[in-house]
Order: structure tokens, then C-alpha cells, then sequence
């Protein structure tokens, strides 16, 4: 207990102001504004794997790591789509997560979001829309506010989906 | 000022103070994980926004799940309006009596379980079970920690409690040891924290209080939500209350009370600070161990009873 205690002083804050990379500091200052504007400084989020790789929930996870560090912001993760404002969909929707991902949505409470993150979630990416195993892209399923490209989109790309979608 | 009005101004102080304790906690384990984190305020933020939010309901949900929100809320808010906080001797005091604060707490408890099963989803049932199972450990272990103390004051009333220790000369009691350590154990564990229950777990298979909450939304998820911080407080005030009362004023005066509010806050936060450190040094114990943890409380306030008849009575 004492050694992680002193590794953690040692350490000290890692959360950069994001100062060197001008984008993702603008971009995260906007969010900020935005969600205090939108939802009282508050935003919960669900996020829902649709069939995706975790190549983009790794990315995801990174904008929760202490470099980005999405809470400071007011955004966190919640473990039920009752709790949440907006949902993050990856992957393309497959047949077994086609109804889940229906559901999911209509379990939410108004007001709320969907972002499309990545390719797949966005076109359905290197599976395919003409796969024996897919329903469609996110947007085909339920309706969608914004899509994030890459793939897998980088933590600054995903912060900017979420800013563009609590702005309309 | 009348003590009535203290009465009040306590109440309501733990009511409002309660999500900045928890913004506290989560803002001191986000420096602790060497992340900025959200300032103390963000739980209150949150509180707003989940009351502006629609309500949706599962199609089977029955009248206690609508009602369970408001029992919890109300029954967690009288028992944390009983616990004295400044003033030692407030009109409610023949109230704060401990097993009827025990009472409160198991009933909001009792409701809260009950909203989880009635849905009928596989978490609610999983959460509610857990927790009864938990519950039925932790309440005799709290109670036999408290009854160490109601031993030396022969009362088991809060005000009689806190005006014994205030008014005996100061010594170091074995007794007390014991029984703080275990009312220590207790109350992580009956406020769902490391190593006994994650708050910010978003795995399923390892929540026990977060799995009755899932299926809450809008006003309703932030009574609950609200109700726990509440209770989080509570635990806090108790202890400081039963084990470290110095500070805490016998009469209504301004002085006294400004004194007694300065002292308890500073209490408050060295215990929040610690839970914080405690949290993040220690890793979560499984689900099976948690049993022989509250065992081991129970234990723990057992021998502080025996010491207290071994060294304490007549000395």
C-alpha cells in the first residue's frame, strides 16, 4: 500500500491542458461550454459495442485514461442506457445485436444523443454491408446525430464527435 | 438561536452537503490516479440534470417501483436528520436512538431491494440478493460496535452517548479501538466502496448496489443516487459523532455552533480523504470474501465488548 502511495506522489498529474495539441485543447474547451449550455454541466454516457473489433473501445477507454481525462469535463460513463444522454455506438450492427442495440435506445430518457463511432459503425467498415452476418451501419438501425470517422478514430476525434453532437 | 433551528440547520446542511462529500471523494481518488478529474461540484450537476430528465419506465413495473425512490429518499433523510451533527442536545434527541437509526436504514434498504426484484430483470434480483445477504452481516456488527459504547454510557440514545464521552476525562480506551475499526469495516461496506462494491463499476457481474439502481431514471435515479450520498454522509457524521464528539457544542449559542460546524467539516473530510486513500490502494476483494470481511468486523466489535468487561468495568 505504501509503495503505490509514493509511486503515486512520484507520478504527479498527468492530464496535460492538451496545450501542444491545439485542436483537442480547443475542441475539449467547446465540449465544456457546450455541455454546460446543453445538459447543466453534466453528460452520462453509454456506450454500446455493436459488433465492433475493441479497436475502437480501446480508443474510447483512452479518453477516460489520465491524459485526457474526459471527466474533468463534466462526461461520464454509466453502466445502464437509463442513466445515460447520449449513446456511443462501434462496430457494424450485427444480426445478434441488432435488437439489443433497438432496445438500448428506447430504454434511454429524452433528451438524448447517438454518435457513430468509426468506420464500421459509420459504412459498415472492412466487414461489408452485403455480409451474411450484418444488419446494417448504426444509421440504418437507429436514428444517428453524428458519425465519427477512422479507423479506429482517435481519442481528440471521438472528444469532437461528442462536442458536435451535445451542440446539434 | 433556539435549538429547534440548529435541529433544522443540521438537517439540512447533511442533505445539501452530501453529493460535495461525494464530489470530494471522487475528486480526491482522480488526483490519487494522477488524473485532474471533475471539481466537488459535479455530483450536484449531475443531480440537476437527472432531475430535468424524462422518466422511463420498464413496462412491468408495478407501484414499488414507482414508490421505492421516495421511501428510500425519505427514510435515508430522517435517519440522517436524527444523527446529531452540531448541537449535542437537540429537540429530536429522544429519537436518536441508534437501533432506530439502524431500523431507518434497513427499511430504505428493505425498499431498495424490493425496486430491484421488481422489474424482473437478472441484475435487480442479482443486486437485491447480494445485498440482503451483506446486509444481514453488517447490521448485528454495527449495532455490537455501537453497543461497546452504549456500555460506558448505558443508553444506547446518540445524545446520551456523545454527552458521555464529552463529559468523561479523556482516556484511551481498548474498547473504542475495536469497536472504530469495525464500525470502519462497517461503513464501507454499507456504503457500497472498495474493497466491498465499486461506485463506478460498470461491470455488471461485480455491482451490488449500482445492479437495484439500473433500471432508475430521471427524477427517480437521482433520489437514489441522492439517498446514497446522503447515507455516506450519515456514516460520516456517526463516527465522528460516537468516536471523536470533541468540538461539538452542548448549547445553541452562535459561537458554538460556528465552532462545532468548523470542526465537523474538518472531521468529515479527513475521514472522506481517507476512504479516498483506502480506495485507491486496495483492489477489490471477491464477491466470496466479503462475508468473512464482515465476519470479521463482527468479530472485531465483539472483542472490544469483552475488553471493555475485561479492562474497563470499574476501572
Amino acid at each position: 500500500m505504501l509503495t503505490i502511495l509514493r509511486s503515486i506522489f512520484r507520478t504527479g498529474c498527468k492530464t496535460e491542458t492538451l496545450a501542444e495539441s491545439t485542436a483537442i485543447e480547443s475542441g475539449a474547451q467547446l465540449l465544456e461550454a457546450a455541455i454546460r449550455k446543453h445538459f447543466n454541466s453534466s453528460l452520462a454516457i453509454r456506450q454500446v459495442d455493436a459488433g465492433s473489433c475493441n479497436g475502437c473501445e480501446l480508443e474510447i477507454h483512452a479518453v477516460n485514461n489520465c491524459y485526457y481525462d474526459l471527466e474533468r469535463f463534466g462526461c461520464h460513463f454509466v453502466a445502464s442506457p437509463r442513466h445515460a444522454d447520449m449513446l456511443l455506438v462501434t462496430g457494424p450492427v450485427t444480426r445478434n445485436m441488432e435488437t439489443a442495440l433497438r432496445m438500448t435506445y428506447d430504454a434511454m430518457p429524452a433528451p438524448k444523443l447517438v454518435v457513430a463511432v468509426g468506420d464500421c459503425a459509420a459504412s459498415c467498415g472492412v466487414f461489408g454491408r452485403d455480409n451474411y452476418a450484418i444488419a446494417g451501419a448504426v444509421s440504418d438501425i437507429i436514428p444517428v446525430n453524428i458519425t465519427v470517422h477512422g479507423c479506429p478514430p482517435t481519442p481528440g476525434d471521438i472528444i469532437q464527435g461528442i462536442l458536435q453532437a451535445v451542440e446539434g | 438561536m433556539s435549538s429547534a433551528f440548529v435541529q433544522m440547520l443540521q438537517a439540512v446542511l447533511l442533505l445539501l452537503l452530501a453529493p460535495l462529500a461525494t464530489g470530494f471523494v471522487a475528486t480526491c481518488k482522480a488526483r490519487l490516479q494522477n488524473r485532474r478529474g471533475a471539481d466537488v461540484m459535479q455530483p450536484w450537476r449531475n443531480l440537476r440534470k437527472l432531475f430535468g430528465k424524462e422518466v422511463v419506465m420498464a413496462a412491468h413495473a408495478s407501484w414499488i417501483f414507482r414508490t421505492a425512490p421516495y421511501v428510500v429518499f425519505t427514510a435515508t433523510v430522517m435517519a440522517a436528520s436524527v444523527v446529531p451533527a452540531l448541537l449535542v442536545d437537540t429537540p429530536l434527541s429522544l429519537t436518536a436512538d441508534v437501533i432506530a437509526l439502524v431500523a431507518l436504514l434497513a427499511l430504505a434498504r428493505f425498499f431498495l431491494a424490493l425496486a430491484g426484484m421488481d422489474i424482473g430483470t437478472a441484475f435487480g434480483g442479482m443486486g437485491a440478493s447480494r445485498e440482503m445477504t451483506f446486509a444481514a452481516l453488517a447490521e448485528p456488527a454495527m449495532l455490537m460496535s455501537i453497543f461497546v459504547l452504549s456500555l460506558g454510557a448505558h443508553s444506547t440514545n446518540l445524545t446520551t452517548m456523545i454527552n458521555h464521552t464529552l463529559n468523561s476525562p479523556f482516556a484511551l480506551h481498548p474498547s473504542l479501538a475495536f469497536a472504530m475499526v469495525a464500525m470502519l469495516m462497517i461503513a464501507v461496506a454499507e456504503n457500497g466502496r472498495i474493497p466491498i462494491d465499486n461506485p463506478g463499476t460498470h461491470l455488471e457481474l461485480t455491482m451490488i448496489h449500482e445492479a437495484m439502481i439500473l433500471e432508475y431514471s430521471g427524477r427517480h435515479l437521482a433520489l437514489m443516487e441522492w439517498a446514497a450520498m446522503v447515507k455516506l454522509m450519515l456514516f460520516a457524521t456517526l463516527i465522528a459523532d460516537l468516536f471523536m464528539p470533541w468540538g461539538m457544542t452542548t448549547d445553541a449559542s452562535l459561537v458554538g455552533v460556528a465552532v462545532a460546524f468548523a470542526l465537523w467539516i474538518a472531521k468529515l473530510a479527513g475521514l472522506l480523504l481517507a476512504l479516498a486513500v483506502i480506495e485507491t490502494s486496495l483492489a477489490k476483494l471477491r464477491l466470496f470474501e466479503v462475508p468473512e470481511y464482515l465476519s470479521g468486523a463482527f468479530v472485531i466489535a465483539f472483542l472490544g465488548l469483552l475488553s471493555y468487561y475485561m479492562l474497563e468495568v470499574g476501572a
